[in-house]
């Protein structure tokens, strides 16, 4: 496969090739880095919160609705003490995956059982909110938004689509929440001689949630997911406030030491 | 000082130069006393290094350099390094001062070369240590390069499959020497565990062989200053340089000035901003390696773009070659040409100071095309559109600024040096 040796391609990539590589991502339903270089996206600013109820709340959305195709594989489900979690409430509550509290959060069904299901092996999603990052916003935004633009699709194997990853392997999960979406598709004239679609949203049939909840549910669960992302990243702020702190001291210090031997020298 | 201790000190200096040493690089080594900011990053880079290694020693404790698949399906390596950032204690701190310091490390040196420019440093009888200087530098990217393959993610892997394989554009050879430096056929296991082993054993022993001589050969000639006047010119009666000042206890107390600065600003991205903005740690380095799936647009770390953008400028074959094989040559020589600068360099000044309006308009001109060149390597090619030809034109000039400047360093109108440093 030619993406796969890459000799001699990397420096002069033919627009028509680097089409065919995309499309080519796309139809493996690849994930992550098959967009980058699409088309711009028009991402939601994500209202990303470290408030331990939204995040608590996050965590339960996450371990109820995602942990079952996907994985977190590196974090361990005690570590969900840092956002205030008892150890009993883990256990009795979020404990689905594993036996013991100190196991990672890990899952039963396999890679290629994801292959052949889905068409590709959902991606592991600890580090989703980091990898996501792009010119267009943060890897927040990204999920923020693709996680409200699922759409029904009956031309898709799962029945939904995504305006933001378009074909994705991933069915929408969250659908009983939302409700169902269709797509207005509209052709529209590109102004380069092309055609573009725009795909505008509605909402045909509301679930459980309003529209406003909904949007809540999954602001916090991207939450969830940018601590996931990091989860030393608040004590690593804090840590560093000190340290700065300490280091202008020290600069002040360490200047007037240096004054101090160099006053004779003119 | 006590009896007790003298004879201990004269005990060892009887059988190793200690105080000799200590006088010949510190308290009696004697550096101009005009020191100005661009001097911090001599030292800085040096402090920078030993960051790294001590940082290093304690990855490597829980690092494993395996590319198979973990129960997870993911790379041992990646879970390695998120094994670090999450379960070692402390781990996230010493993982994010390697990372953010190679990037640090880059900078100083980038700095401590410019200041090189800026002031002559380069020329006679300074030659070797800017010699050891570029092969530092040559070291540091070969050191650089490895390592960023150990975190096995997306950016790593295929960052690592285009450098390589641009070796293969090497004529006869080139197929073959890619071969032995990835040992397969593509990035693989093998070329994980090579690179391992190259990144934290057999660069850093020559860095750090390189780093000695560089200091050794400084302090046999004495250091350049800012006026690049040589203060051993004018002695007095005892053989200390007028202009010299001990760099013990002077030096060291204004180089502890300028780490603790450093350290703020290091601390600051450190602790605030670790990915640098995607520039430090690129955002598709959090996915795993994948050699099924080929990211968009693959751009080294922000530290080699300049060089990267010289090798995506050359696009004509030329003799029957390739027109990477030239692409290549030219990023090669662009940071091998750097070594040629003390012959160069014709002015009768060393310091920017007192050199002509020429060379200081070529200077300010070759800084705005290599920030150019920065900028345009990280951007993904438009196929000989604006920031190809910008990228062509830059890289001409960049050579320009080189080639060149044996005539216009000599035909410039420069100001008479003067007699002692200025204060």
């Amino acid at each position: 496969m030619q993406s796969r040796t890459g000799k001699g391609d990397f420096l002069m990539k033919t627009r028509a090739m680097k089409f065919v590589k995309r499309l080519l991502a796309a139809a493996l339903f690849a994930p992550v880095v098959a967009m980058a270089a699409g088309a711009a996206l028009n991402l939601d600013k994500a209202p990303v919160s470290t408030d331990p109820a939204a995040l608590q709340n996050g965590a339960k959305v996450f371990i109820n609705y995602c942990l079952n195709c996907h994985s977190a594989s590196f974090v361990r489900y005690n570590r969900l003490k840092d956002i205030g979690l008892s150890e009993d409430l883990i256990k009795d509550n979020l404990l689905f995956t594993a036996d013991k509290i100190g196991e990672q959060m890990k899952i039963g069904m396999t890679r290629d059982n994801g292959k052949a299901w889905f068409g590709a092996a959902p991606p592991d999603l600890t580090l989703v909110a980091r990898a996501r990052s792009s010119e267009f916003g943060s890897g927040a935004d990204w999920l923020y938004t693709y996680l409200r633009q699922f759409y029904r699709d009956p031309s898709r194997p799962t029945g939904w689509n995504n305006k933001v990853f378009e074909n994705v392997g991933m069915p929408h999960v969250l659908w009983e929440l939302q409700g169902d979406q269709v797509a207005n598709v509209e052709e529209k004239d590109d102004g380069h001689g092309g055609k573009h679609k725009e795909v505008s949203l509605e909402l045909k049939k509301p679930g459980v949630q309003s529209a406003a909840e909904y949007d809540k549910t999954v602001a916090d669960l991207v939450s969830f997911l940018v601590w996931m992302g990091e989860p030393m990243a608040e004590s690593r702020k804090n840590i560093g406030t000190f340290v700065l702190i300490f280091l202008a001291g020290l600069f002040v210090l360490s200047y007037l030491l240096k004054k101090n031997f160099w006053k004779d020298i003119h | 000082m006590t009896t007790k201790s003298q004879a201990l000190l004269n005990w060892v200096d009887e059988r190793f130069p200690l105080t000799s040493t200590w006088k010949a690089h510190l308290s009696e080594y004697y550096a101009p006393k005009n020191f100005n900011f661009w001097y911090f990053f001599g030292s800085l880079a040096l402090m920078v290094l030993v960051i790294q290694i001590v940082t290093g020693i304690f990855l490597v404790m829980h690092y494993k350099p395996d590319a198979s698949l973990n129960a997870s399906g993911v790379p041992v390596a990646f879970a390695a390094v998120e094994y670090i950032m999450r379960d070692v204690p402390g781990g996230w701190l010493i993982r994010y001062m390697h990372s953010t310091g190679a990037s640090a490390f880059f900078v100083v040196v980038y700095m401590h070369m410019f200041r090189g420019m800026l002031y002559g440093s380069y020329r006679k009888p300074r030659e070797l240590i800017w010699l050891f200087g570029v092969g530092i530098f040559l070291a540091l990217m070969a050191e650089a390069f490895m390592g960023y393959l150990l975190p096995w993610g997306q950016m790593s892997f295929w960052g690592a499959q285009v450098i390589v394989n641009l070796f293969s554009a090497i004529p006869v050879i080139g197929p073959d020497l890619a071969l032995v430096i990835r040992g397969d056929f593509v990035v693989s296991d093998a070329t994980l565990n090579r690179f391992f082993s190259f990144h934290v054993i057999a660069v850093p022993l020559v860095l750090i062989g390189l780093v000695l001589a560089h200091i050794v050969a400084l302090h046999e000639v004495g250091s350049n200053n800012p006026d690049g006047v040589e203060i051993k010119k004018k002695k007095d009666a005892n053989g200390i340089p007028l202009d010299g000042i001990p760099f013990h206890p002077y030096y060291t107390v204004k180089d502890i000035v300028g780490v603790v600065g450093f350290l703020f600003v290091f601390s600051a991205v450190l602790f605030f901003a670790p990915e640098g903005g995607g520039y430090f740690l690129e955002y598709n380095n959090f996915l795993p390696a994948d050699p099924l799936v080929t990211p968009p647009h693959i751009a080294p770390v922000w530290y080699f773009t300049p060089f990267y953008s010289l090798l995506r400028a050359v696009t004509y074959p030329l003799f029957g070659l390739d027109a990477k094989f030239w692409g290549v040559i030219a990023m090669g020589a662009g940071v091998v040409i750097f070594a040629f600068l003390p012959w160069l360099d014709r002015s009768p000044v060393k310091s920017i100071r007192y050199k002509g309006p020429i060379f200081k308009t070529a200077l300010v001109l070759f800084v705005i095309i290599f920030f150019i060149l920065g900028y345009l390597g990280v951007q993904p090619p438009d196929n000989g559109g604006i920031k190809d030809r910008t990228t062509q034109i830059c890289s001409v000039l960049y050579f320009a600024f080189f080639l060149l400047m044996p005539f216009y360093s000599k035909m410039d109108k420069c100001k008479a040096e003067p007699e002692r440093v200025t204060s």
